[in-house]
C-alpha cells in the first residue's frame, strides 16, 4: 500500500482559471503528486466532482466542527473573543489543540488584555503557544498610540494584524448604515465614514510600523478605494469580506430581521456592488464566514438589543459558488479567496494543491441543490441571514491531512 | 372652529375591510382610508368624552387590557387607560423594570406571560425600536405600539391628524411644519407618513445633527432654519428635545437651540396668521416653545391634542377588537 490515488477529479491547481481534470497522489499528509496516480495506492473516484484545496476560514468566532464539516472547512483562525478571551497561552494553547486531528483551529492572539483596547497582551508568548496572527477582536482600538506600538511590536514578531474597522466614535449605538431604511425603521445608525475613517488612520499607520495588516472585513466602496490605493503604493496589506456583504444590503433589515444584525452593517446597494467589484479585480484578498453562531437569547430581540453576528461556515462554500456563476470571478480565483490566500496569511503550509502541501482536500458537487434552513442548520445556531435561500453547491468528502474524514 | 367632518355611509370599505390589520404597529403600511376610518370613529368618542357626566360605553365589557409599558411615561398611559375604562373594559397597568427589559428572553417571556393570561389586547410601550413588533408575534391578542424607541408612535400621529382635521377641516393641502429633534422622534416619524399619506405638504426642520438620512424619500422637505420653513405653514407643529435618547452632545446648549429653533412670537408671525401651534409633550418650555404661546388656546391645540389621544385610542381598541367580540362583518 502507498498512499492514496485521487482519480479523475476536476482539480483546482494554482494558477488555473478553471479546474482540469487530473490524478492526484497523497502519501502521509501531504500531496506527493500532481498529474499522477500511483499504481499502488488505494483509490478514491473523483469523477464527476471538483478537487479543491480545504477551505481556510479567516476569522470565526467558535469552533463549530459540525458547521465547518458540512462547509467544506479544513482549518478556521479563531477571534479571540471567546470566553475566557484569548489573552495568554494558555487559553491559545488549549484552542489550538481543539480541532485536531479532523479540524484545525489556528487561534489568534488577543491584541490586547481582555481586549479592552488598552493594555497589549503578551503576543510573542502567545506566538509561541501557537498562535498565528493577532486580532483586535470585534472592537476598534480608539487610542492612535497604542495601535501604534501594537503594529510596530506585530511587525517584529512577523504576525499579521487582524483589524476591525469601524470608529466607535462616530459609529456610537449606530446598528446600522445611515439611509432610508434605518430611517424607516427607527435604527440608530452611522454613515460609511465610520469605515473609512478607521482604515486612514490604520493604513498610515500601518505605512509607518511596517505590520501586515488584514483589515478583516472591508464593506464600503470608499474603504475599498482606500485598500485599492495603499495596495497600489505597495503597502503589505489585505482585507476580507463575508457573503453577506456581497449578497445582501440594508434593505434585508426590513421587519427587525435579527438575524441580518452584523458588525458592520449591511450597506447600500451601491456599497455591496462595489464590494462585488472589489472581489473580481482583486481588491479583496479573502471571502470569510465570519462565522459566529448565536443563539435565541441572543437573536429574539429588539433589533438594536440583539447581538450582531451570523452563522456562515455552512453557507460560505455555496453562497460564493454564486460568484462563479455570475461570472463575476473564475473558480481558481475562488479558491484563492478560500484558502490560497488564507494559508498565505497564516504562513501554513496548505491552501493550495502542490507538491509538498498538506493533502486538505475538498470534494465539491458544484450544481448539487440545497435550501439553506435555519432550522435544519448543524450549526450551534441557525442564524443566518439567508434562511430559506434555494442554494447549489454541497461538499461531498473532506480529506484533512491525507486522511478522508 | 370648523365643524368636524362625520363619517358617512359608504365613505369606507364595508366590515373589517376598512381596517383589516390584526394589530396597530405602526403608520407606516396603512391605507388613507385605514387612517381616515379611524379618524372617523373617533370623533364619536370625542362627542361621547364632551357629552357630561356618564362618559361611558360598555362594548368591551368584560375584555381584558393590558397597558405593558417598558419605557417611563405618564401622558400615554393614563390616556389608554381612559380609553379602555370608558369602553367598559378591565385595564391593567403593567410597569416593567428598566433593568429587566434588556434581559432578551424577558421580553420574550413577558410577551408569552401576557399572552397566557388571555388578555384581549395589549398595549406596549418599549424603548427598542422594533419591540413592539416583535412582541406581536408572540401573542394571539391585538397589539397596540404605544411608542417603540425612535421607530413608530401611530397612536400620537392619529391623534394629531384629528386635531388638525378638526380645527382645519381638512388634512389634504396643507403645510405642516414639524419642528425640533426629527432624529430621535418616533412621533416625527409616524406623523410624516401619517400626514402625507393624507395628503399634506410637510416640512421638516431640524439642526443637522438631529435630522436623519433619507429623508426626503418620507416625500417631505428638510429644513435647517426654521425662519425659512415657515411661511405658508398651516400647523407648526413642535417636537420635544430627547436628551435621554442621545450619546454626547448634538446641540451646545438649550438656550442655543431655542435662539436657532425654539418657536417664539417672532418666529410664529412668519408662519400664516392663522397657523396652528401643536406639541406632543411633554413641552421644555423656554427650550422648544415659549410659554405664552404654549398657553395660547387660540393658537396653540396643545390640550386638545390630549383630548383627542383619548378618543382615538378608544377608537383603536375599539375597531382591534371588534372581530374577536363577533361584531357583525368583522368575523
Amino acid at each position: 500500500m502507498s498512499g492514496t490515488n485521487i482519480l479523475g477529479g476536476q482539480v483546482i491547481l494554482p494558477g488555473k482559471a478553471t479546474p482540469e481534470t487530473a490524478h492526484l497522489h497523497v502519501s502521509g499528509e501531504r500531496i506527493e503528486q500532481v498529474g499522477k496516480a500511483d499504481p499502488l495506492g488505494e483509490r478514491i473516484d473523483a469523477d464527476g466532482l471538483i478537487v479543491a484545496p480545504g477551505i481556510i476560514d479567516l476569522g470565526v468566532f467558535a469552533t463549530d466542527k459540525p458547521a465547518f464539516r458540512f462547509g467544506g472547512i479544513t482549518r478556521a483562525a479563531l477571534m479571540p473573543d471567546q470566553s475566557p478571551v484569548h489573552d495568554d497561552p494558555a487559553t491559545i494553547r488549549f484552542a489550538g489543540r481543539k480541532g485536531k486531528p479532523d479540524f484545525w483551529v489556528h487561534p489568534l492572539a488577543a491584541a490586547t488584555k481582555d481586549l479592552d483596547g488598552q493594555h497589549m497582551a503578551e503576543i510573542a508568548l502567545m506566538k509561541d503557544a501557537g498562535a498565528l496572527g493577532v486580532a483586535t477582536g470585534r472592537r476598534w482600538i480608539a487610542d492612535s498610540g497604542v495601535m501604534l506600538r501594537l503594529m510596530r511590536y506585530c511587525a517584529m514578531l512577523d504576525l499579521p494584524l487582524f483589524v476591525h474597522s469601524e470608529d466607535a466614535g462616530l459609529a456610537g449605538n449606530a446598528v446600522a448604515t445611515t439611509g432610508l431604511n434605518a430611517t424607516l425603521l427607527g435604527l440608530p445608525s452611522a454613515s460609511p465614514t465610520v469605515e473609512t475613517l478607521a482604515i486612514q488612520r490604520d493604513l498610515a499607520l500601518a505605512a509607518e510600523s511596517g505590520a501586515h495588516l488584514h483589515f478583516r472585513q472591508v464593506t464600503t466602496s470608499a474603504g475599498l478605494d482606500l485598500i485599492r490605493a495603499a495596495k497600489y503604493k505597495g503597502l503589505g496589506i489585505s482585507c476580507g469580506i463575508t457573503p453577506a456583504h456581497l449578497f445582501l444590503s440594508d434593505t434585508a433589515l426590513t421587519g427587525f430581521r435579527t438575524f441580518a444584525r452584523l458588525s458592520p452593517p449591511l450597506r447600500s446597494e451601491e456599497d455591496r456592488l462595489a464590494c462585488i467589484a472589489a472581489v473580481a479585480d482583486g481588491t479583496i484578498d479573502v471571502i470569510a464566514s465570519g462565522h459566529d453562531p448565536r443563539g435565541p437569547e441572543d437573536k429574539r430581540l429588539p433589533f438594536a438589543d440583539a447581538a450582531p453576528g451570523m452563522a456562515g461556515a455552512e453557507t460560505l462554500l455555496a453562497l460564493t459558488l454564486n460568484l462563479v456563476r455570475d461570472g463575476h470571478i473564475s473558480m481558481g480565483r475562488l479558491f484563492e479567496l478560500l484558502a490560497t490566500n488564507p494559508a498565505k496569511i497564516l504562513k501554513v503550509n496548505a491552501g493550495a494543491i502542490e507538491i509538498g502541501r498538506e493533502a486538505d482536500l475538498i470534494f465539491i458537487d458544484p450544481d448539487a441543490p440545497w435550501q439553506v434552513d435555519s432550522d435544519k442548520m448543524a450549526a450551534l445556531a441557525g442564524n443566518t441571514p439567508f434562511d430559506k435561500l434555494p442554494v447549489q453547491g454541497r461538499v461531498r468528502k473532506i480529506m484533512k491531512g491525507g486522511k478522508i474524514i | 372652529m370648523t365643524s368636524p367632518p362625520t363619517a358617512s355611509p359608504g365613505r369606507f370599505p364595508a366590515g373589517s375591510a376598512a381596517f383589516p390589520h390584526r394589530h396597530l404597529l405602526g403608520i407606516a403600511g396603512l391605507q388613507p382610508w385605514e387612517i381616515e376610518f379611524i379618524l372617523s370613529e373617533a370623533e364619536q368618542w370625542v362627542a361621547l368624552n364632551r357629552s357630561g357626566a356618564t362618559k361611558r360605553d360598555d362594548r368591551l365589557r368584560g375584555l381584558t387590557i393590558i397597558n405593558a409599558f417598558f419605557e417611563n411615561s405618564t401622558r400615554t398611559l393614563l390616556s389608554f387607560e381612559i380609553a379602555g375604562k370608558r369602553l367598559g373594559a378591565d385595564v391593567v397597568n403593567m410597569h416593567v423594570a428598566q433593568s429587566s427589559t434588556k434581559k432578551g428572553e424577558t421580553l420574550i417571556d413577558t410577551a408569552m406571560t401576557l399572552n397566557a393570561m388571555r388578555a384581549d389586547a395589549i398595549v406596549i410601550r418599549h424603548g427598542s425600536s422594533g419591540a413592539v413588533d416583535l412582541i406581536s408575534q408572540k401573542v394571539d391578542c391585538p397589539v397596540l405600539n404605544a411608542g417603540d424607541g425612535t421607530h413608530e408612535h401611530p397612536t400620537q400621529a392619529l391623534l394629531d391628524a384629528l386635531t388638525i382635521r378638526r380645527r382645519k377641516g381638512r388634512i389634504d393641502g396643507l403645510v405642516v411644519t414639524i419642528c425640533g429633534d426629527i432624529l430621535h422622534s418616533r412621533v416625527a416619524r409616524s406623523n410624516m407618513i401619517s400626514l402625507t399619506t393624507l395628503g399634506a405638504q410637510v416640512r421638516v426642520v431640524a439642526p443637522p445633527a438631529l435630522m436623519p438620512e433619507g429623508i426626503a424619500s418620507f416625500g417631505v422637505e428638510a429644513f435647517n432654519n426654521f425662519d425659512a420653513a415657515l411661511p405658508g405653514s398651516d400647523v407648526v407643529m413642535m417636537l420635544r428635545l430627547q436628551n435621554e435618547r442621545m450619546q454626547g452632545d448634538f446641540i451646545p446648549s438649550p438656550r442655543e437651540f431655542f435662539h436657532l429653533y425654539g418657536l417664539d412670537s417672532r418666529r410664529l408671525a412668519l408662519a400664516k396668521p392663522d397657523a396652528l401651534v401643536m406639541h406632543p409633550g411633554p413641552m421644555n418650555r423656554g427650550v422648544e416653545i415659549a410659554s405664552h404661546i404654549a398657553d395660547d388656546l387660540e393658537r396653540s391645540a396643545i390640550t386638545e391634542q390630549v383630548e383627542m389621544g383619548v378618543a382615538v385610542r378608544m377608537a383603536c381598541l375599539d375597531i382591534l377588537t371588534r372581530r374577536a367580540r363577533g361584531v357583525e362583518g368583522w368575523s
